[in-house]
């Protein structure tokens, strides 16, 4: 049982939690993430890690409400616990002096740039980030990001707040104003990643993406987290979940993230008609076990 | 604990059968549950001895003088005393014998290839079919549990020593329950979110039934063993932090041969390729063919064509699997012929009963996209049989122009697994083998690192839940020998 010390929604269906795991605190580097299963009947998902504080044993996680576990988990409170946290897992992100490094995040993805772009900043690169979200209301972590950027666009798609449009409008610009650019690094919606890829690929613009295929164990036991990077097969979850953007075939991501949409819509469904009755379910299993012997069962 | 039982006189036997009597009575079958029925079930397909069946396979025991069946079994379990209290009639006293070598024989008994064991140094087999030892230990391992307080088990006294277990497969658990009875205070590791390794990721519920393994780790906790899930060694903590920061005088690493391997043949990207790991971790593990009352989904084989690929027990595991989910079509697809297959003969015999088409002799080459990027069809070469290669078997060869498609949506590949590295490759000093398997001695399983043993799949490479176990049973005797003496190297 892990415990959520601290819940808060940071925009509608966007929520951050606080969460007592001191083994994966004092271990944590920015780019990985945990895999958490919130019930006994539930299933084992991945979610990156927002920041970790060792001393305190915590770890903080950013998590929008898409399918049945998403908004199962978005449901809970400060008190309430998690059934299973595992991790750090996946490489950390490759921190350098690079230079000049444009951070990208898309929706929910800032929450997972974030920590990146602050450890790239304290690696002494200029970091120009660029957010990116549906409307004004979803934009996240802006004073968090722009503590560790040297600069900040944001953008949103209705053009509710700051500048209508998309991040590639942004990174667009830089490019065609003749900005030196050194590295990107892109963590968002597929379509979002795919995009930002096609456009530095022409630029020769080292550029990194932060994948999130389907995934089970997280240990590379089980190669269904399995992308295609120059043809060959990886496994997201011990080979990455970071790669060169220029490498990844997007076109067998969306398609392998596709794979279950039937059964995830069944399941969103009956999550929808019965809400509470699930919420019950996680509550129930909440009582007296811990960490160190508490099985799962 | 059961009291000590009272052993029957050297030389006279319980047995009323008197000896030449024995061979003359055939072996008593296991009740199955019919092929038809359980090919739609989960529920596990043999249905265990009755006191007096055990007791009637248990009079065919020859007693022999030189016991190979003891001295075959890798954790060299003491068949004959074990089998004679059974003819006595004292089941609990039996099930106290076999828990002298084998802290897990609910297990054993049901997924041991006893015919490369016990049963096959069985001097009985060599005229009519061996003794029942599988299924008199299951029978046994039952009984114990119907009938077994566990709640004051005698322990040990302490000896203040620490010892960390890395993995809760067969070769962890093993190590752990012996090291527990000598008094050192055992820590299991486990990534999953439940402990039992393979057992519960890899071993269908009609030949393994979780209840069975919940019982025999309640029954480790009895005995004093710790078990905690949710971490992985080498992300989590690291092997040096576990003996520096966290006191543990030595490590044993058990952690299994858990990388699937792929075929790296066009294709295998698809939806609907799955790896066997994948593919029985979703229904074991996750119980995805409880959808939707489990959350993890898998897809929906009602009426599918599904394939596995390979000849081993994790194959015919996936494909049994997958016809009680429902497929239309099952086959297995191995490039050898059926007698070069790795898996139980028992198992190769339910599948066909179940109706499991085999296509030996069969290669795939090629896995073909339906069009809209789901799997379709798989390409496959017909072989022949060759010179033998390095394994002593005989190498197929493909033959010339003899491909064909075979229509399909669902393929698993169980062409076997690799070391996974996350250890090795976050412990200094730690000696692996050029396939990134951890070295250990034979005998101790000590490693090239001071206080570090491993055993199991993760030295060996893909083997079987005996063996992993009587590596477990070397390291506990080598970690208990390190941990009483000087601790020399």
């Amino acid at each position: 049982m892990f415990k959520i010390l601290y819940a808060e929604f940071l925009a509608p269906g966007i929520k951050r939690f606080v969460i007592e795991a001191p083994r994966i605190a004092h271990k944590y580097k920015p780019g990985q993430f945990v895999i958490l299963r919130l019930y006994e009947q539930g299933e084992r998902i991945p979610i990156t890690i927002e920041h970790s504080d060792p001393e305190r044993g915590t770890i903080r996680i950013v998590v929008q409400s898409i399918g049945k576990t998403t908004n199962l988990l978005n449901s809970l409170n400060t008190g309430d616990s998690i059934l299973n946290v595992v991790g750090p897992l996946g490489k950390p992100s490759e921190i350098e002096k690079f230079g000049t490094v444009v951070v990208m995040g898309g929706g929910v993805g800032t929450a997972m740039a974030y920590p990146t772009a602050a450890a790239l900043k304290r690696a002494g690169n200029r970091v120009i980030s660029i957010v990116g979200a549906r409307n004004k209301e979803l934009v996240i972590l802006e004073r968090e990001l722009r503590e560790v950027s040297d600069a900040l666009m944001i953008t949103t798609d209705d053009g509710s707040y700051a500048d209508k449009g998309f991040v590639t409008d942004k990174l667009r610009q830089l490019i065609e104003n003749g900005a030196r650019i050194d590295l990107v690094l892109a963590i968002g919606p597929v379509p979002m990643m795919r995009a930002v890829a096609e456009m530095t690929r022409k630029e020769h613009i080292r550029t990194i993406v932060s994948l999130n295929p389907i995934m089970i164990d997280g240990t590379g036991m089980c190669g269904g987290c399995r992308v295609l990077i120059d043809g060959k097969s990886e496994f997201a979850c011990v080979d990455g979940p970071e790669f060169d953007a220029h490498r990844v075939d997007f076109a067998v991501l969306v398609q392998r993230n596709s794979m279950y949409r039937a059964a995830e819509q069944k399941s969103m469904e009956e999550f929808q008609r019965e809400t509470m009755k699930q919420l019950e379910t996680v509550h129930a299993g909440q009582t007296g076990a811990c960490a160190v012997e508490g099985d799962g069962r | 604990m059961t009291p000590p039982t009272k052993q029957p006189p050297k030389q006279k036997s319980a047995n009323p059968l008197p000896l030449k009597e024995r061979m003359k009575v055939p072996r008593q079958h296991m009740l199955e549950q019919s092929p038809l029925e359980r090919a739609t079930n989960f529920t596990e397909v043999n249905l265990g001895y009755s006191e007096e069946l055990a007791r009637q396979e248990a009079q065919r025991c020859l007693e022999c003088p030189k016991a190979t069946c003891t001295t075959d079994c890798p954790v060299g379990v003491k068949v004959k005393e074990f089998v004679q209290l059974i003819v006595a009639g004292d089941f609990m006293g039996a099930a106290a014998k076999i828990r002298e070598d084998n802290v897990l024989p609910a297990i054993t008994g049901r997924v041991c290839p006893q015919e490369d064991h016990c049963e096959g140094g069985c001097l009985m087999g060599k005229k009519v079919q061996p003794l029942g030892i599988g299924y008199l230990e299951r029978f046994v391992a039952d009984y114990e549990q119907g009938h077994l307080d566990i709640s004051n088990l005698p322990k040990a006294s302490p000896t203040g020593k620490k010892v960390a277990i890395v993995g809760s497969g067969p070769s962890g658990l093993t190590a752990a329950g012996d090291l527990v009875q000598q008094g050192h205070q055992v820590h299991v590791f486990e990534a999953l979110h439940t402990p039992g390794g393979v057992l519960v990721y890899g071993i269908p519920e009609f030949r393994l039934p979780k209840q069975i393994i919940r019982e025999q780790i309640d029954y480790m906790r009895a005995m004093g063993v710790e078990f905690e899930t949710d971490v992985v060694v080498g992300k989590t903590v690291t092997l040096d932090e576990l003996m520096e920061e966290e006191g543990y005088d030595a490590v044993f690493i058990g952690t299994g041969a858990g990388l699937p391997q792929f075929m790296n043949i066009p294709g295998e990207h698809l939806n609907g390729v799955y790896s066997a790991n994948e593919f029985l971790t979703r229904i074991n593990l996750m119980h995805a063919y409880e959808f939707p009352k489990y959350d993890e989904p898998m897809l929906d084989l009602h009426g599918k064509q599904v394939a596995v690929i390979g000849g081993g027990n994790t194959a015919l595991d996936a494909i049994r699997s997958a016809l009680r989910l429902g497929a239309s079509k099952a086959y297995v697809i191995y490039r050898r012929s059926e007698a070069e297959m790795p898996a139980r003969k028992e198992e190769v015999e339910h599948a066909k009963q179940e109706g499991i088409e085999f296509r030996v002799l069969t290669n795939p080459i090629e896995f073909l996209s339906d069009g809209m990027g789901w799997l379709g069809a798989v390409r496959c070469m017909r072989m022949e049989l060759g010179e033998a290669d390095a394994s002593g078997r005989r190498r197929p060869v493909p033959v010339q122009g003899s491909e064909f498609d075979l229509p399909l949506s669902v393929a698993v590949i169980a062409i076997g697994t690799g070391a996974n590295p996350l250890i090795q490759s976050t412990t200094p000093g730690l000696n692996t083998n050029k396939r990134n398997y951890i070295e250990a001695d034979a005998m101790t399983q000590r490693t090239s690192r001071r206080g570090v043993f491993a055993g199991g799949d993760i030295v060996t490479g893909s083997a079987t839940v005996i063996l992993a176990m009587g590596a477990g049973r070397r390291a506990a005797k080598s970690i208990h020998e390190y941990l009483t003496t000087s601790g020399e190297w």
